[in-house]
Order: C-alpha cells, then sequence, then structure tokens
C-alpha cells in the first residue's frame, strides 16, 4: 500500500526546496511500516534540490530545525522512529532569528 | 546689495530652507527637554533604584486604565499587579518597539530596554516607535521616549549598551519578565540561559520575510530554548532581516503578542505559550499553535545535571556574532580586488569588461551600476558553476572580439568584473570562476564592498538598501 501524507517546510526551510511549502506526496509501497527516518533520506532524495546539507546532518535534522508530527513536536511522537500514518501532516521548520 | 538681485523665487527658497532649521531645532528641543525626563544607562549598571510597591490605584489610573479595569479577569489587582512588575525588553527593533508601546500603554510599572544600536532610515518600515528626525540616536532612548509621550507614569529604563555575559544577569536581575526582541543567535542563546539562571520566564519572539514564531520560554517548569536546541545552527542556515528581508506588520504582530503575554504573566492571567509554538505566516494569512516538548532532564542549562552553570561565550558557541550588522569578509588577496574609484575610473575611460552582478533579480532591481551587466544571482551561480562559467567565457570572447579582432585566445584582455551589494558574495564568485577558468588567460576581479562603497566613495545620490 502506498501513504499518502503532507510535508510541509516553513521558516525558511522551505528555501532548499526551490521555495514550494506545501509537498502532497505518494510515498512509495515497501515492505516494512514508514519510518521518520526513512521519510527524512526519501525527502533528501527526493525533494530537497539544494544545500542536501542544510536539512539533514548525520542521521536526523540538522540543528535549528523543529519537526512536527501532526501539529505537536516530534519528541513527543517517538523522533526517528514514529511510524507514518496515511494522512500525517509532517512539518519542517526552520527557527527564525530576526526582530 | 545682494538681496535686491535675489528674485521672488529665490526669496522663497531661502525662507523654506531657514523654516525647516526652525522646526529642526524645535524637534532637537523637544528630545532634549524630554531627555531630562529619563535617565539613559550607557555602560555598566547602577542598580535601578527599587520602586515603592504600590497598594492602590490613583483617580488619574482608574480613568486611564479603565476599559481593561472593568474585565472581570484583569480587574483592579490585575492592573495593581501591572504596576508593580518591570519588564526589560532586549532588542529595540521591529518585535521591541511594539511591545515597548503597549506594555507602556497598559501600565507596566517599569520598563527597561536594552540596544546598543542607533537608528537608521532602513529601521523605520517596522520599527515604528523611531522617527524620521531621530536617525542617528540611541534606539533604546528612542524607544523610552515615544513611550513617555504616551504614557508617562511608567518608569522607563533604557540601556544603550550590547548584552552580553559581562552584564546580562545584572541587568535582567532588575527584572520580573524578560522579553527576547533581539536578532540574532548568540543574544538568544544568552538570554535563555541568563534568564534560566536568574529564574526569569522569557518571552520570546521572532520574525523573518513574511513568517513570525511565538514561545515563552522557562515559565513554570516549562522547556527552555536549549531544551528545543540543544545545539545552535550551523551559520550559514542562519539569515537575519538585513539579508533577507521582512515586512513591517509581522514583527509589529509578533511583538505585540509578546507584550500581552508579558501583561498576562504579569497580572496573574498566566501565559498560553508555556511549551507551546506559535507560527505565523503572513502570506498564507495563517495562524498555528502547536505543542511543544516539556523541559529536558538533559538539558544543558536547566536540566538536572547542567554543564552550563555560569554565562560562556555566546559568539564563540554559535560560531555568529551577536549583531546583525554587516560582516566584511576577506577571501580574495588583493591582486583580485579594485575598489569603486578604480571601476569608476575604468568606466570614464571606457576600458572593455564584463561586468557580472551576482545579486538576487529583486536587488537588482532596486539600483545598479551605470553599465550593462550580466546578472546571474549568487545562489543560481554557485548550484552551476561550470555553466554560468561558460556563459561568461563567451560574452567575453564575443566582446573582445569586437575590441581587438586579431588578438588570439591566450592573450584576451578583457577582464570580468564582479559586485554584489556589499562584496561579500562577489569574493566568493570570483574566487570559484578563477579555479573554474584557471589557464583560460580571464582575469576576474571583484569590486571591493560593491554597491555600498559605490555609493559612500563615488556617487553619494546611489540609493543605499
Amino acid at each position: 500500500m502506498t501513504l499518502r501524507i503532507t510535508v510541509e517546510f516553513s521558516g525558511g526551510a522551505e528555501l532548499l526546496c526551490r521555495n514550494v511549502k506545501k509537498h502532497s506526496l505518494t510515498l512509495p509501497k515497501k515492505e516494512e511500516t514508514w519510518l521518520i527516518r526513512n521519510l527524512l533520506k526519501w525527502l533528501q532524495e527526493n525533494i530537497i534540490k539544494e544545500r542536501p546539507e542544510l536539512f539533514i546532518q548525520g542521521d536526523t535534522v540538522r540543528p535549528g530545525i523543529l519537526v512536527l508530527i501532526n501539529d505537536a513536536d516530534w519528541e513527543l511522537m517517538g523522533e526517528l522512529d514514529y511510524e507514518i500514518q496515511e494522512n500525517d501532516r509532517v512539518i519542517f521548520i526552520s527557527t527564525l532569528h530576526g526582530g | 546689495m545682494q538681496a535686491q538681485i535675489m528674485s521672488a523665487e529665490e526669496f522663497k527658497l531661502e525662507l523654506s530652507k531657514k523654516d525647516a532649521e526652525i522646526e529642526r531645532l524645535h524637534k532637537m528641543l523637544l528630545i532634549h527637554e524630554e531627555k531630562s525626563n529619563i535617565q539613559i544607562i550607557s555602560h555598566q549598571i547602577e542598580d535601578a533604584k527599587p520602586k515603592e510597591e504600590i497598594k492602590h490605584l490613583t483617580k488619574e489610573d482608574v480613568g486611564r486604565y479603565s476599559r481593561q479595569l472593568i474585565l472581570p479577569e484583569f480587574g483592579v489587582q490585575g492592573q495593581i499587579k501591572l504596576k508593580n512588575s518591570a519588564v526589560l525588553i532586549v532588542g529595540a527593533g521591529g518585535l521591541g518597539c511594539p511591545a515597548a508601546i503597549y506594555l507602556a500603554a497598559a501600565g507596566i510599572g517599569r520598563i527597561g530596554v536594552v540596544d546598543y544600536d542607533e537608528v537608521e532610515l532602513s529601521n523605520l518600515h517596522r520599527q515604528i516607535l523611531h522617527t524620521t528626525d531621530r536617525v542617528g540616536i540611541s534606539k533604546s532612548m528612542s524607544i523610552a521616549q515615544s513611550c513617555y509621550r504616551l504614557n508617562p507614569s511608567v518608569d522607563y529604563v533604557p540601556y544603550h549598551l550590547q548584552l552580553d555575559s559581562s552584564n546580562a544577569l545584572d541587568i535582567i536581575r532588575n527584572f520580573d519578565i524578560i522579553l527576547d526582541a533581539t536578532d540574532n543567535v548568540a543574544t538568544r542563546y544568552l538570554l535563555n540561559d541568563a534568564c534560566v539562571l536568574a529564574d526569569k520566564p522569557l518571552v520570546s519572539g521572532s520574525a523573518l520575510r513574511f513568517e513570525g514564531q511565538l514561545t515563552v520560554y522557562n515559565c513554570n517548569g516549562g522547556p527552555c530554548y536549549r531544551c528545543l536546541y540543544p545545539r545552535p545552527p550551523p551559520p550559514e542556515a542562519v539569515t537575519n532581516c538585513s539579508e533577507g528581508g521582512v515586512i513591517g506588520v509581522v514583527p509589529g504582530i509578533i511583538g505585540s503578542l509578546q507584550a500581552l503575554e508579558a501583561i498576562k504573566i504579569a497580572s496573574g492571567l498566566g501565559t498560553s505559550f508555556q511549551q507551546r509554538l506559535l507560527l505565523f505566516d503572513a502570506l498564507d494569512g495563517t495562524f498555528r499553535s502547536v505543542k511543544l516538548r516539556g523541559r529536558s532532564k538533559e538539558c544543558s542549562v536547566c536540566g538536572e545535571s547542567p554543564s552550563v552553570i555560569q554565562l560562556i561565550d555566546y559568539e564563540q558557541f554559535c560560531g555568529s556574532r551577536a549583531t546583525d550588522k554587516d560582516h566584511q569578509i576577506k577571501v580574495l588577496d588583493d591582486s583580485s580586488r579594485i575598489n569603486v574609484k578604480e571601476y569608476w575610473t575604468m568606466l570614464q575611460e571606457r576600458t572593455p569588461h564584463i561586468l557580472l552582478d551576482v545579486r538576487p533579480i529583486v536587488e537588482v532591481d532596486i539600483c545598479k551600476l551605470p553599465h550593462p551587466a550580466i546578472n546571474i544571482p549568487f545562489t543560481a551561480f554557485i548550484n552551476n558553476v561550470t555553466e554560468s562559467a561558460s556563459q561568461i567565457v563567451q560574452e567575453v570572447k564575443d566582446l573582445a572580439q569586437k575590441h581587438q579582432p586579431e588578438a588570439s585566445a591566450s592573450t584576451i584582455n578583457v577582464p570580468v568584473v564582479c559586485v554584489c551589494r556589499r562584496g561579500n558574495d562577489s569574493q566568493l564568485a570570483v574566487e570559484k570562476l578563477q579555479k573554474e577558468l584557471a589557464g583560460k588567460g580571464v582575469k576576474v576581479l571583484d569590486i571591493k564592498g560593491g554597491l555600498h562603497s559605490w555609493s559612500k566613495e563615488v556617487d553619494p545620490e546611489f540609493p543605499v538598501y
């Protein structure tokens, strides 16, 4: 079964994918369940167009990017090991510092 | 005798000049008279004198604050609590201005404002308490003066200094609630740690381009900035308002919300943004409030066994400076650079050259040098150096053909001159181009200091942005 989800980028993180904030995605079928860690890799290969090092460092997002799963901090949801569900909304927010 | 040969038009011009001068003197007088009411603090801290506790409202208070007094949730007790509260605003900019004016209007007892900077023309579209005639004066003083006009019963303490590890705790100790209205990562970590060490709630706002964020740290056992962001972002991932731009209303909205949360905390209503983050997107017209993680036991400053037990060097920690001012880099040696006067001479002498402008298109629309240019925005250039280089070489060859049809490819005498806003990106572009074109006999030069220097040293009428 494929998995339909929404991925959003904001706070400047959208600049890494040609300034497109909202992506309706269909994740391809795979044997095991889709975890956030799989999604990060998939996004890096398929969606991130510019400077991937400003999105991922090691196996997680770079410092200064907050990940939300259905409007909650991913730390509350299991971080990299969260199992993605149909219609989930995952948001990558770059923290702003201007004022 | 000279007066007789002046025409009526000239008299009018002379009069209008004198009128403008008189108006300017009146304004200066006003600023000086107001100054005497507010004591500015510009170096080490004299402890702000403690305020006497207020137990009752005066007739004047009841009249001024009547529309909030009649709110049952707020009432007389809420107002008395506000009057006995002291709020510190760090950053007298796009967030600090709206925050300060609403706090002053609401009747907070004491408002401190910290900023090392002076008012600039490019601040005024968003830093709305400063005025055109105050360009060049201290921002913290300017805010205090504007707020004083709205509500003279508040005690204003402007600090004209850079908040740093040596003074932050001494300043913060005098206040109950701290507003982070700063514009850089290093000061945000500094303020966070200082608020944890001094046990003060930190109402944090930020804004850039069309987006704003708001949350409250270190309040009632909630998380601090480091719980969320244990490690600072890589400096190249950070953009400030002078680089990325900002719509003035966006910090206006976030700064107003910071004032609101401070008022709620001070009056005992409590904040709605402890362990919550508000995301405002002005382009989509959306406000979204999301739940954050709780306080982290492993946090290096507010956790169970903290490693940060006193303030550290935050510029070093973040690898970036505690200001949003221009930072000049130098990656090229002098033989690859010309100054703006030398470029001006090239234009005067009609020296054949290719001008390469590496600014974004939106900036090229604002102003450009008086010579046709190839525009390849820096990000596009970096993403495809080889293709950009071959485009440039083609232009060089075409021009050389026109000017010296007999010359061989090895003696092309048409330099490429690269320009940007301040002379940083242009240096990086020249460095890349030189590597790419090594051995091809094409000279690539950078204009030192970019368009800012052009305006300063060659053409004072040239716009600065």
